[in-house]
């Protein structure tokens, strides 16, 4: 006779492979279907990592097509994608926002200093506010935003070159080219 | 031609190891004892077909075949030879074929090392073996083909192998690891094969433990390895992140550690039998769960391979069938058993009981934060957060804090009940001088009094100085001779109890001080600029450009100086890996045995020709692989204890070769 007790295990696991098979009815965590795509920005108010007495605004960033790129000091995932990011803003066509996310504020200076800065500016998201508004999982992820602040695409883990050219660059030159449509058509 | 040959060996190593999993097992059942014995030549067979599967894929390798696509993705014909090897298991297809590899090592192991188990025992245990590599093999060939072509039409070279990889760290790192995960698929199989046989015993724990020290040992170093390279080769003097996929090795550890616990208390004294195999059942579905993590997405991490749905789906159907199976199994057939003995608490069951709890406790810590994210997103539809090392150092250092105190106590420990007079005898004395040594060297050593210091110097020197004593109470004679001969007396699973114990504080010292008393500096140099730490000036002369097999560098000259005289230079450098584009850094560290000087060089800043340069002091670091290193030893020791006869398993093996022969022949 079985003890009830017994099957406590056994029921612990159903759970954890539930939640495991969620996990991954959820997404692809790669590129993940963020609630936010087609959404506008959030909203927020977050101060310059290189310069802390200049707060930066939303509205700060529209008008450019943008990478926004949450990374932190602590994230070493963020150190293996630094270089692509190094080169995509060499080449100029499109610009790079970061979010500075939990971090503090003096090492995320030193390790941009240590790395070279990629970044046309770089936000403190300090307490993760703007993270959770974003719906951020962990550093690195990389969101594309159009020139009006709406989200385009998400991209979570490093972006290598090659997840540069075969997946962000497509989705940046579509919305590129949609903005010059539109443009065309309004004039 | 050669790929395809690697393919189709590992077909028929499905085809046998199809077998080993059904033959032997219904051999069991229609008691048929040439089906049972047949599990031994399966098991033979399946490890030759594997490994010369795994020679092919070096073979591809080697030649710089690149119209097979893996090898086009992760090498590069300038890649040094070393490096075509080890890129074998650079990713994800390769990497589980080492994992298949080694998982045939451990069964053609098992079969050669277990003389001293019944037939039908022995073939149930190769059995199950059999059952997990069937679903190995299977994985690998249905969704991860390393050997896939990609003809007609195939790159003129190759890809290259991620620059972090291009190390000796990974060379060793993965074989290790693997070896500790698969490796608890034995006791496992032994759990599995004593629940189906109702003879959960004594004999069944004794089976079991040099096998599950010997994985949970190579489990170990893998770790210590990995944390080893982390710590050079990221290039930011890290050891240590609580990354899901370094959490994903750490939570099998932490549960081998209570299961190697647990069944020294179940072979000695017959107690906590149905949680010792509940630990065994966890130890390799934990180490099965980190294979899920690592290779299907679910998780992002540093260590995580490509992203690919279908895989995912097939270890979670795996991890399915086998956990919830032999889970299953457990709850049907466990009910049965009961423990025999009864025992005080001042027992060293009793202890033993304490450290299993707190070292579940720590697991489920880990655990709970590796997939915490996971959950919420899934019980709130979409949103997310991320779990950091502040949640981890929070709640799991005080847990193991705790543990190193009931540690402590662990060798004065008697079976059954423990006289108080024997801890108070022993323990005062120690606690005292422990405090002693604690309080001082956390007033003398360093610039600032930290009481984090005075607790893991305080438990450290507790640890030590019991490990001294305990060893002195049973060498203690009259004569110098019979003192030597008390040394040798003393049987390997005490030595290897006293060095895995003795690594553990050498460990807790190392994480301690480097976390209390690293100093790292980014400063901005121009060459003849100087930078002082402690009584270390680091100064840089220059930096020139340096060309290697498949990269170029800067490589920066710092002349290091102790009190104003001379001490030795240091070479950091900046390399850029020509294929992909990819820098790297390569730190230039100074290694000892109270310190490692660490020196990473960064980007040239400005136009000056200033570098940013990182400099660490990283006191008693090198404490925390060395530590490790001990308890693998420790770990190993142990395997040689003559009660297990594993060294005159092979002369057994032969003579029941010989037996069985003469009673098929009668």
């Amino acid at each position: 006779m079985s003890k009830p007790s017994l099957f406590v295990p056994l029921g612990v696991f159903a759970l954890l492979a539930m939640l495991l098979a969620a996990g991954f009815g959820l997404d692809d965590p790669h590129h993940l279907p963020s609630a936010l795509i087609g959404k506008p920005m959030p909203e927020f108010e977050l101060v310059d990592v290189l310069n802390p007495d200049r707060v930066i605004r939303k509205e700060d960033l529209l008008g450019h097509v943008s990478l926004i790129n949450v990374w932190a000091t602590w994230c070493p995932n963020c150190v293996v994608e630094h270089p692509q990011f190094l080169e995509i803003s060499r080449q100029g066509s499109i610009r790079v926002i970061g979010v500075n996310y939990h971090d503090d504020i003096e090492k995320a200076q030193q390790w941009l200093q240590k790395y070279e800065n990629p970044y046309w500016v770089s936000v403190a998201d300090t307490e993760g506010t703007l993270g959770i508004d974003l719906g951020v999982y962990g550093a690195p992820e990389t969101f594309v935003m159009d020139a009006k602040g709406y989200i385009r695409y998400r991209h979570v883990g490093p972006v290598t070159r090659n997840v540069w050219l075969d997946t962000l660059l497509p989705v940046v030159d579509a919305v590129k080219r949609e903005q010059v449509e539109q443009t065309a058509a309004r004039g | 031609m050669i790929p395809e040959l690697g393919h189709f060996a590992l077909i028929l190593a499905l085809g046998l190891s199809l077998t080993l999993a059904v033959l032997p097992m219904w051999g069991v059942i229609k008691d048929n004892r040439a089906w049972m014995r047949s599990a031994s030549s399966l098991a033979a067979g399946m490890f030759v077909f594997v490994s010369i599967s795994f020679a092919c894929l070096i073979h591809a390798f080697l030649q710089d075949n690149f119209s097979v696509d893996y090898v086009a993705r992760n090498s590069n014909s300038q890649l040094p030879d070393i490096y075509k090897v080890s890129a074998v298991w650079g990713a994800h297809e390769g990497s589980f074929l080492l994992w298949i590899l080694v998982m045939s090592g451990w069964t053609l192991a098992v079969s050669v090392l277990s003389g001293s188990l019944t037939l039908d025992m022995r073939a149930r245990v190769l059995a199950v073996m059999g059952a997990l590599s069937t679903g190995f093999i299977l994985f690998i060939l249905f969704t991860s083909n390393p050997f896939e072509r990609s003809l007609p039409v195939f790159p003129a070279d190759g890809n290259d192998l991620n620059p972090l990889l291009q190390d000796f760290g990974l060379i060793v790192h993965p074989p290790m690891l693997y070896m500790g995960y698969v490796g608890f698929s034995v006791p496992f199989a032994f759990a599995i094969a004593s629940l189906l046989s109702g003879r959960l015993d004594s004999a069944w724990a004794k089976w079991s433990r040099p096998w599950t020290n010997t994985a949970w040992a190579f489990l170990t170093i893998g770790i210590t390895l990995g944390s080893w390279w982390a710590y050079y080769e990221l290039g930011w003097g890290g050891w240590w992140f609580w990354d899901a996929v370094e959490n994903a090795s750490f939570l099998p550890w932490l549960v081998g550690t209570a299961l190697i616990h647990s069944l020294a208390a179940t072979e000695k004294r017959g107690v906590f039998k149905t949680w010792t195999v509940l630990l065994a059942i966890f130890a390799f579905s934990l180490s099965l769960l980190g294979a899920f993590l690592v290779r299907s997405g679910v998780l992002t991490s540093v260590h995580a391979f490509a992203v690919d749905p279908k895989r995912g789906l097939f270890i979670l159907g795996f991890l399915v069938i086998v956990i919830g199976g032999s889970l299953t199994l457990f709850a049907v057939r466990v009910a049965h058993i009961k423990s025999k003995a009864g025992f005080d608490f001042t027992s060293r069951e009793a202890l033993l009981l304490v450290n299993n709890m707190l070292l579940v406790v720590a697991a489920a810590i880990v655990l709970l934060g590796t997939l915490y994210p996971l959950g919420y997103e899934a019980l709130t539809g979409g949103k997310k957060i991320s779990v950091g090392p502040p949640y981890f150092n929070t709640i799991f250092v005080p847990v193991a804090l705790v543990l190193f105190a009931f540690m402590a106590l662990g060798p004065f420990s008697r079976w059954k009940r423990t006289p108080i007079e024997v801890y108070r005898k022993s323990l005062l004395p120690l606690l005292a001088i422990s405090a002693v040594i604690a309080l001082l060297f956390a007033l003398l050593y360093g610039d600032s009094f930290s009481a984090w210091v005075v607790i893991c110097v305080f438990l450290a020197a507790l640890l030590g100085t019991g490990l001294l004593l305990d060893g002195y109470y049973r060498i203690r004679s009259k004569t110098a001779g019979a003192r030597l001969a008390a040394v040798f007396k003393q049987t390997p699973s005490y030595y290897g109890m006293w060095i895995a114990h003795l690594g553990i504080a050498i460990s807790v010292i190392g994480v301690c001080m480097t976390s209390i008393y690293s100093d790292e500096r980014d400063v901005r140099m121009t060459p003849g600029d100087t930078v002082t730490m402690g009584a270390y000036e680091f100064r840089l002369v220059g930096v020139q450009r340096i060309k290697g097999p498949n990269y170029i560098a800067d490589r920066g000259n710092i002349q290091v100086s102790k009190n104003g005289e001379y001490l030795l230079d240091l070479h950091p450098e900046r390399r850029k890996y020509l294929v992909k584009g990819n820098v790297m850094t390569e730190a230039d560290i100074d290694p000892g045995l109270f310190r490692d000087l660490y020196v990473a060089l960064g980007e040239p800043v400005g136009t000056m020709g200033a570098w940013a340069v990182r400099v660490h002091y990283k006191p008693f670091v090198r404490w925390i692989w060395f530590g490790g290193l001990c308890m693998m030893l420790g770990g190993l020791i142990t395997v040689f204890d003559r009660k297990y006869r594993l060294v005159s398993a092979l002369k057994k093996q032969r003579n029941w070769v010989t037996d069985t022969a003469e009673v098929s022949n009668a």
